[in-house]
């Protein structure tokens, strides 16, 4: 089924040119290169400890690799930090979870609204009229999200107190509050049921049909990564060993054998 | 709830006349012993402040300090010399400006919370209460070559007219710990708050969001500084009349950070009921010992028995309720509340159980 994309995919938004990372005497990454594409949803896959979370790490900055760079719209990137992606409209989610957990919902997503918040500390403290004309559009910015992703109804839990799932959502949310113009989704559905799976690939595909925001995700269902990425790169110890549409990776004999595993 | 002036909502602002309506109003018509505003009022509203400050760089943006103080100090000595050398300040001038000293110290000793956190972060902060001390020890012209040990603080002159009573330092005491109250409200619960309170719970992600854990840790410590700077000016201005070191030691540093802890640790008014709870339990603990056992206990003793429950009562309300006696006093209205207005709906209740 063909669909007409509002977003036609573009040229490469992000590109990593030949990183290695390695922690002491372990290699995480080698030598590994790929782009993504601007306004694709592109699949980060491979077995566990392939090195792809700390690929994300390496590319907001994390983790800074021992070789190899990051060029973000066009822009080598000299020294990365999560601060300086994040100003350049990178946003990110963690594997582990990563939300502010004795906040409120609604206060996690707020955060989010970060770098659309110009006003200082004596401006807030003296509630100036230009803070209260800020704050209101966050929140309403805030709310449209909170929404869309269809959490009204837990928006001032605090979201230490939320199920799995739920939190998951939370911090989709928190990205998305960011109006980043590319999100990296590290696991973004791991440990849903399949009810749950569905809404995240649905949110996905949305926020990517509607506001254009380049995806790349890390994901470990296979049927999930195939029916919804544009492109797959695929990751074994470190490198590269596939990158293609969906169909190229299913038919490629170094993917199969490297989730098969390969009798000798 | 829905804000209706600014970011407060109906319910703050009904807390708030009836804070000001107790305080301006029915205390100063009612407690006219001078006792209950040297002794207890005054270094209450001195200390709550100060706790305020310990509650924005510990309870809010999660970084142990230990050395509030020092700030304290700072803060005190600091209006003692601007009152001496440039009058012309004034007293509202001299205290933001002291408060501005005291924010200076904050920044430097602020800067090691970007590489060490925990415990050595609450190790390197002690720095901060040693250093100061030691400064206005080792060089007299911050005690303006004084060598009796003790100064006495100057009187508070507003708009000409000195302020010796115990009630008008309630009223400046008072004064000054609204705005700053309300001002602390404002960034807390505002977007100053919100990256304080993400560096608290996940420094990463905040910074993978575009806070700046550099600006926002100084930013903390430097406002930290300011409330305790304040709070010192008054402590020493209002409550002691006198400025010596050593009633800036590290007790009182300790005395403060478990006003923060009992009363609740990112809570405004936990700083309130944690600063009253501490100052209150020892007055009440020696009317216990003076007409419960007539003298029979030593006072050292007493002072030892409120140690130790200190020390208890920090371990339960770490373990049972780590957000302090504000939220004991939150469940107790909730409770309350639902006494009040649930009448209707009991025999709704008891039905059901009946039922079951």
């Amino acid at each position: 089924m063909e669909y007409e994309r509002k977003f036609k995919i573009g040229k490469p938004i992000l590109e990593v040119n030949n990183i290695s990372l390695s922690f002491g005497g372990v290699k995480a990454i080698t030598d590994t290169s790929f782009n993504v594409l601007e306004h694709e949803v592109r699949a980060i896959i491979g077995p566990n400890g392939a090195g792809k979370s700390s690929m994300l790490n390496c590319i907001n900055g994390i983790y800074k690799p021992q070789q190899g760079t990051v060029s973000f719209k066009g822009k080598q990137i000299p020294d990365i930090t999560p601060n300086i992606m994040a100003q350049m409209g990178l946003s990110r989610t963690f594997q582990n979870l990563a939300l502010f957990k004795r906040m409120s919902v609604l206060d996690n997503i707020l955060v989010g609204r970060k770098l659309h918040t110009k006003t200082n500390f004596l401006e807030v403290a003296l509630q100036l009229p230009k803070v209260k004309k800020e704050e209101k559009l966050n929140r309403d910015r805030s709310e449209e999200i909170i929404s869309f992703l269809e959490i009204e109804d837990i928006k001032d839990t605090p979201v230490g107190k939320l199920p799995y799932g739920l939190q998951k959502k939370v911090e989709l949310g928190r990205a998305l509050a960011t109006d980043s113009s590319i999100i990296l989704l590290d696991e973004p559905m791991a440990g849903m049921n399949v009810e749950e799976k569905r809404d995240m690939c649905r949110f996905i595909l949305k926020v990517n049909d509607e506001l254009g925001t380049t995806m790349v995700l890390i994901e470990h269902d296979m049927g999930v990564v195939m029916d919804i990425s544009d492109r797959v790169v695929v990751l074994d110890y470190g490198k590269v060993i596939g990158d293609g549409t969906p169909d190229e990776i299913m038919a490629n004999q170094k993917v199969i054998d490297a989730y098969l595993g390969v009798a000798h | 709830m829905k804000p209706v002036f600014m970011t407060y909502t109906k319910k703050d602002l009904i807390n708030l006349a009836v804070c000001m309506v107790l305080s301006v109003l029915i205390i100063p018509t009612f407690i006219t012993t001078e006792y209950w505003y040297t002794s207890i009022l005054i270094p209450w509203l001195c200390l709550a402040l100060a706790t305020i400050g310990q509650q924005v760089v510990m309870g809010y943006t999660g970084q142990l300090a230990l050395g509030a103080a020092g700030f304290m100090a700072a803060g005190a000595f600091a209006m003692f010399n601007l009152i001496l050398r440039v009058p012309d300040l004034g007293f509202v001038g001299s205290l933001i400006v002291s408060g501005l000293i005291a924010a200076a110290f904050g920044i430097l000793f602020g800067l090691p919370s970007l590489k060490v956190r925990g415990i050595y972060l609450m190790v390197a902060t002690l720095a901060s209460q040693f250093f100061i001390i030691w400064m206005i020890d080792k060089f007299g012209w911050f005690k303006n070559y004084d060598s009796s040990g003790i100064i006495t603080a100057q009187d508070i002159v507003i708009l000409g007219k000195p302020l010796t009573t115990p009630l008008a330092m309630y009223f400046v005491c008072l004064a000054v710990t609204t705005v700053l109250t309300l001002l602390a409200m404002n960034m807390a619960r505002g977007s100053t708050g919100r990256n304080w309170m993400a560096v608290r719970d996940m420094d990463i992600a905040a910074e993978s969001m575009g806070v700046s854990l550099l600006r926002t840790k100084v930013q903390a410590f430097a406002i930290s500084a300011f409330y305790c700077g304040v709070a010192g000016a008054l402590f020493a201005f209002c409550y002691l009349k006198s400025l010596e070191p050593v009633a800036f030691d590290i007790k009182l540093s300790f005395k403060i950070l478990f006003m923060c802890i009992l009363g609740g640790l990112g809570t405004i008014n936990g700083a309130f009921i944690g600063a009253a709870f501490i100052l209150l339990f020892p007055v009440l603990l020696n009317s216990v010992g003076n007409n419960v056992f007539h003298g029979a206990i030593d006072a050292t003793i007493i002072s030892s028995i409120e140690q130790v429950i200190f020390g208890l009562l920090m371990i339960i309300f770490m373990i049972y309720e780590p957000l302090g006696m504000a939220k004991l006093w939150e469940n107790l209205k909730q409770s309350i509340r639902l006494k009040l207005f649930s009448s209707g709906t009991k025999s709704v209740k008891s039905s059901a159980q009946k039922s079951e």
